[in-house]
């Protein structure tokens, strides 16, 4: 077991013609991702990486011929919120969004409308999801995690690979890893994350990281006190952070003296949550 | 991205929100003759952006237009929290009976825009907030649907405003929301909104802050960026592409990822050092863009160390090394440079940098602590 993707997964690739989404298919697939099918508006009818992956004109299109079950974005900002309405609206309940910078007018907008729809979003601005050996949606690298029992969930992608890869050289393997974003509206928080990987019999332990800005940790940190039993740790970036500067993430912005990284260890720490001083030394508060 | 107050009235005013007669000016004497223009008294407004003018003494009130002259000079040579005022605005001044607070922005944890008022406006509305929550009035707005009349009008009530003016201030409300819709704005404030003796409802003070993410949008929003207000380096950043923040310490990072950027300062501190900036290169520099983060870090005279910090993913190792070996050859930086290189190409990148005197390590924290030690070292 583990949650959101593996082996069943049937994936479609939103803008899958274009640069990133093309480079990107062709590692998912080579992880071993079932890649159903792919959608660029004007290049349906074509296919990709030698004839294995058939493009369409649109999402509708593709469910119909391929029954696609998760969608993965890679298209520009100012074209992604379409697609994720796209997406939702062609009936896919799994919609991973990859791309960066979309205005967070336009999140309220996707977010509001998808919640009708009862579909999970994954992201944007986040690495996506990985399976170690079963599936990979997104672009986190594959050979940094390896099959494990713990689960990772994090608003952040490179510092999620140092910690998948540091659990990797010490032999410990994870059931799922997924990448939330760093954006201030999003579609999965660490609380629904928490409570798949609680429920998730593959999954014996969950490793949480979390950055400055916004009150996310801080809700996590009252879930995992009521209704968690299996173990979390954690680690939070921007201790240094000054107030008031986006660190990067459009999300990761200390504002109103709220959203402090030394708000969120509190937190943690008071819920019985072991935090790492610095990502590397995970592994060992995981044994 | 902030706006001046003068750019965010002006921006109110084009959506029917009322605004006091005024102009802005860059010397003392520009500041008499629109003085002289409006007639009567005038409030002379240093633009900076931050908050606290007022009690900076940035903002004054004249009699006349030479007292504006005078007062302009002053002002003008005022620096308000490390920002040299540059600009005055140059208003009518309102007969105030009353200061209210309305403001639009984001509430990130409801993904839903939230209005807000309170009948105790012409103060600090967090300090509001914080000692009397109690009279401020929060109102979420669904995204699909926008404000509403009767949301304007629940608000009206709520903070005792006579029903005389109600039809105004739902059209200034309604203004409000069509400026922050429109600008997409994080923050559309009028503080305060006064009513005037004469029986006006007149936005006396805007503030407003754009989304960053949507200035491709918004290229008339973008040309009003005031570069005057922010350090050169993260200027010549925003150009390359390059998120970076300036900081006070002395050794300089270039990390990719946000997150790991953050983490790579964390931890510098951590073992005893500081971090003379924040600096993400995102996913999948290349060279060019490398060579101009390792420019703008090394502009700093501060800087005695730098760490260089790549998990390859999208970002290719050997195109970052490749970036690293461009820029040295043109900076010829003299101080000390910790590489790790981990991920996609790194190999390739760590044999490209085999030559180039550089410190490698392994780890994020043997880096790190390399990093403080070269630093402490110079």
């Amino acid at each position: 077991m583990s949650i959101l993707v593996n082996k069943d997964t049937r994936l479609l690739v939103q803008g899958i013609t274009g640069n990133e989404g093309l480079f990107h298919t062709t590692q998912m697939v080579a992880y071993g991702t079932n890649v159903v099918a792919g959608v660029t508006p004007g290049k349906g009818g074509e296919w990709v990486l030698e004839g294995k992956v058939p493009v369409f004109d649109s999402v509708k299109i593709a469910v119909d011929a391929t029954e696609a079950n998760a969608a993965v974005i890679f298209v520009p900002a100012r074209f992604a919120p379409d697609a994720m309405f796209e997406a939702a609206d062609a009936g896919i309940p799994l919609i991973v969004c990859i791309t960066e910078g979309i205005p967070v007018q336009d999140m309220m907008r996707v977010r509001n409308y998808l919640d009708q729809k009862k579909v999970r979003l994954v992201g944007p601005n986040c690495p996506g999801l990985l399976t170690p050996g079963e599936a990979k949606v997104g672009i986190i690298p594959g050979n940094i995690a390896i099959p494990g029992n713990v689960g990772v969930v994090s608003r952040s992608g490179t510092l999620t690979y140092e910690v998948l890869y540091a659990m990797k050289n010490v032999g410990m393997g994870a059931s799922t890893c997924v990448g939330i974003g760093g954006d201030p509206v999003n579609g999965t928080n660490f609380i629904d994350v928490l409570q798949m990987f609680e429920h998730d019999p593959q999954t014996e332990k969950v490793v949480m990281i979390g950055e400055i800005g916004g009150t996310d940790e801080e809700k996590a940190a009252e879930f995992i006190a009521n209704k968690m039993t299996k173990p979390v740790v954690s680690f939070i970036a921007g201790q240094t952070a000054p107030p008031g500067k986006r660190m990067g993430h459009a999300g990761a912005i200390i504002e109103g003296g709220a959203g402090t990284a030394s708000d969120k260890i509190a937190a943690l720490t008071a819920a019985g949550v072991r935090v790492a001083k610095h990502p590397e030394e995970i592994p060992s508060l995981l044994k | 991205m902030k706006l001046h107050e003068y750019q965010s009235k002006q921006l109110f005013s084009k959506y029917g929100v009322p605004i006091p007669k005024g102009r802005v000016a860059a010397t003392a004497s520009e500041a008499k003759q629109i003085a002289e223009e409006l007639g009567g008294r005038v409030v002379i407004k240093s633009q900076v952006l931050v908050g606290g003018r007022g009690k900076a003494g940035g903002i004054k009130v004249a009699k006349d237009p030479n007292e504006a002259e005078t007062l302009a000079t002053h002002i003008l040579a005022m620096t308000i929290k490390g920002l040299p005022v540059r600009k005055v605005l140059v208003d009518e001044a309102a007969d105030i009976a009353q200061e209210i607070y309305l403001g639009i922005t984001n509430d990130r944890a409801a993904k839903k825009p939230i209005i807000m008022a309170s009948a105790a406006g012409g103060v600090d509305i967090e300090e509001v907030a914080a000692t009397t929550p109690e009279k401020i009035v929060k109102i979420h707005v669904d995204p699909l649907l926008g404000l509403r009349d009767y949301q304007a009008r629940d608000i009206a009530a709520f903070i005792d405003l006579p029903r005389d003016y109600w039809r105004d201030f739902g059209r200034i409300a309604n203004g409000l929301w069509q400026a922050y819709l429109a600008n997409d704005a994080t923050l559309a404030e009028i503080n305060p909104l006064v009513i005037t003796r004469d029986k006006r409802l007149v936005a006396l003070d805007g503030k407003m802050l754009i989304d960053d993410n949507a200035l491709f949008r918004h290229s008339d929003l973008a040309e009003m960026r005031d570069l005057d207000e922010e350090a050169p380096a993260e200027t010549e950043a925003r150009k390359y592409g390059l998120s970076f923040i300036k900081l006070d310490g002395n050794i300089g990072c270039m990390v990719n990822g946000a997150g790991l950027a953050m983490t790579s300062m964390d931890i510098l501190k951590l073992f005893g050092g500081e971090p003379a900036n924040f600096l993400d290169i995102g996913g999948g520099a290349g060279a060019e863009k490398v060579a101009a983060a390792m420019r703008i870090i090394l502009s700093d005279p501060n800087v005695k160390a730098v760490l260089y910090n790549i998990f390859g993913g999208i970002t290719r190792c050997d195109e970052v090394a490749r970036g690293i070996l461009a820029a040295m050859e043109e900076v010829k930086p003299k101080v000390p440079m910790v590489v790790r290189l981990v991920g996609t190409n790194a190999e390739e990148g760590r044999q490209l940098l085999a030559d180039a005197n550089m410190i490698t390590a392994e780890t994020l924290a043997d880096a790190a602590q390399k990093a403080v030690a070269a630093a402490q070292a110079a």
